[in-house]
């Protein structure tokens, strides 16, 4: 069991902010039409991964994309890493989002760019230019994906899957102390999800690194709760002590801009909640 | 329930206005700032003024042709052949020139800038770009409009002169007018005030294009339809913001140099 990633007091999260929490939600409240959250308050702490579950249309990635600032709520606070974004101004939140990586619903990489030049995107932004150390990088990155031999190709000729697992070379690249997950499975067959779990699984527990991830299949989610990387097989195993190892990992769910149920795995499954009952079925 | 809200359309037209001009004045005030991006607007440069300069050479040559075959039957009833040099001059140099080169490049380049950042607005590789830290501001818009403003001015002169060459060529074959008095009297005709008023130009109508253009992009939503409409629109809103700001410029240029 020595391999398998390392209890919580050994465990080194990535965070480097002084915050015990990495994104903390106050009664956040955003609208368009009509009201999508409505006063959602919830913390993310360092080395934590929240997965966030509910009906399409619940607001799930507005939660991702309020956390990253793209979007600026109505009311409410929300603080990312330590900082306090809702009043930010747009060019200080470049800034703080060079420290948190998203992985798009559509992996939303660069159409023009190869795979390699959209992996190093964040780096080249700082030389200008490509470099060894950057290629170095970027092949270390594309071979924690299993995706070294792409760093040629463009994301026209990748698979689905594949232009995932480059999503999620590029937004790892500078390990960044939060990474944003929306959807990462959504329109894959069941192997290439399991392999997308398995990278995010190997992230969580490799690197420690705290995670919001949006998933409406049960089966990653529950999969994510419940196996763990094990660094000398270098695969995800299921965790076998009966439930005492904590993996870092809970649950919320978002119902009509409310949040209905934040806990983990096991309380989930223990919910009288009839809608949970009903979403679990 | 009213069908449409006549509070919320002025609300949308008045929110356009302000996302356009903060962009527009953003992308100017992002050259003194950091990072700039040369390569991108080389780049850019290369698309804009190198690609379009083969429709600048035909639009120019055939406007310039056409304006002495058009020009000289009137001036012949009045013996003043001689003055189609400087009558395709003033022409191209002050307006035509300019505003050709604007139209065209605004039907080449507008909906181009467009569709490109549309279609990287509706496949969120905009809020990619964002999230990774860039400001697309400084990393798309700029680079275009200072591309184009540059771009346009060289443009516009390669038009001015392949236009009166293009006059020449009538001129010369078919009226039978002497080559020396035609580059002469062109030549002649031009004073600093034409020549100030046929280079402001470019430079404004440059900025309106490459704007316009990004700013449609930028605010494209609704797929590929969404895209297609961000492009007529930009197509439609450059060529007419730029004959509309091409009659201020010259009315307030004649009132500078007294016309």
């Amino acid at each position: 069991m020595s391999s398998l990633a390392p209890p919580a007091e050994q465990r080194q999260p990535t965070a480097t902010s002084k915050a015990d929490t990495a994104i903390r939600f106050e009664n956040v409240e955003i609208a368009f039409e009509h009201p999508v959250l409505e006063g959602i308050s919830f913390r993310l702490p360092h080395g934590e991964t929240k997965i966030l579950m509910g009906e399409a249309g619940t607001g799930k990635t507005l939660v991702l994309k309020l956390a990253l600032g793209l979007l600026k709520p109505d009311a409410g606070r929300i603080t990312v890493l330590g900082e306090e974004i809702t009043q930010m101004r747009e060019e200080d939140l470049f800034a703080l989002r060079r420290k948190i990586g998203m992985v798009f619903q559509e992996s939303a990489l660069f159409d023009s760019l190869t795979v390699e030049e959209n992996v190093a995107y964040r780096l080249m932004e700082e030389t200008g230019r490509l470099t060894d150390e950057i290629h170095g990088r970027v092949l270390e990155a594309l071979r924690f994906v299993e995706l070294e031999h792409t760093v040629d190709l463009f994301p026209s000729e990748l698979s689905g899957g594949m232009r995932r697992r480059v999503a999620i070379a590029r937004a790892i690249i500078t390990q960044p102390e939060v990474i944003l997950y929306d959807s990462p499975t959504g329109g894959l067959d069941p192997v290439t999800s399991d392999t997308i779990i398995e990278l995010i699984v190997k992230q969580r527990d490799v690197y420690g690194t705290s995670s919001l991830l949006v998933t409406s299949r049960l089966q990653d989610a529950f999969t994510m709760a419940s196996h763990c990387f094990d660094q000398k097989q270098n695969k995800m195993v299921p965790v076998t002590d009966g439930g005492i190892r904590d993996l870092y990992t809970r649950f919320l769910m978002l119902r009509g801009g409310q949040i209905i149920f934040e806990g983990t795995a096991a309380d989930l499954l223990r919910s009288n909640d009839p809608y949970i009952r009903e979403y679990l079925s | 329930m009213p069908i449409f809200s006549p509070t919320e359309i002025a609300k949308e037209q008045v929110e356009a206005v302000q996302d356009y001009s903060l962009l527009a004045g953003r992308s100017l005030t992002n050259i003194f700032g950091h990072p700039r991006y040369f390569a991108d607007t080389l780049l850019q440069a290369d698309s804009i003024g190198v690609g379009s300069l083969p429709i600048v050479i035909l639009t120019g040559f055939f406007t310039g042709a056409v304006l002495a075959l058009q020009t000289s039957s009137t001036l012949q009833q009045f013996g003043s052949l001689s003055l189609t040099g400087k009558l395709v001059s003033l022409s191209m140099v002050r307006e035509l020139g300019p505003v050709l080169t604007g139209l065209m490049v605004a039907g080449r380049n507008s909906s181009g800038m467009a569709s490109e950042l549309g279609s990287m607005k509706v496949t969120e590789q905009i809020d990619a770009m964002r999230a990774m830290g860039v400001d697309p501001s400084k990393k798309l818009v700029t680079p275009r409009v200072v591309a184009s403003m540059v771009m346009l001015f060289f443009l516009s002169i390669i038009s001015n002169l392949v236009g009166l060459t293009g006059g020449f060529v009538i001129s010369y074959l078919l009226l039978g007018l002497d080559p020396n008095q035609y580059w002469t009297t062109a030549y002649q005709a031009l004073r600093f005030g034409d020549v100030f008023m046929g280079l402001c130009k470019p430079v404004f109508f440059g900025f309106i294009i490459s704007s316009i253009g990004c700013y449609y992009g930028l605010s494209a939503k609704g797929g590929t339809q969404g895209v297609g409409r961000a492009t007529t629109q930009a197509v439609v809103a450059a060529s007419v913001l730029i004959l509309v700001s091409d009659f201020f410029i010259t009315r307030l240029l004649m009132g500078i140099f007294q016309y």
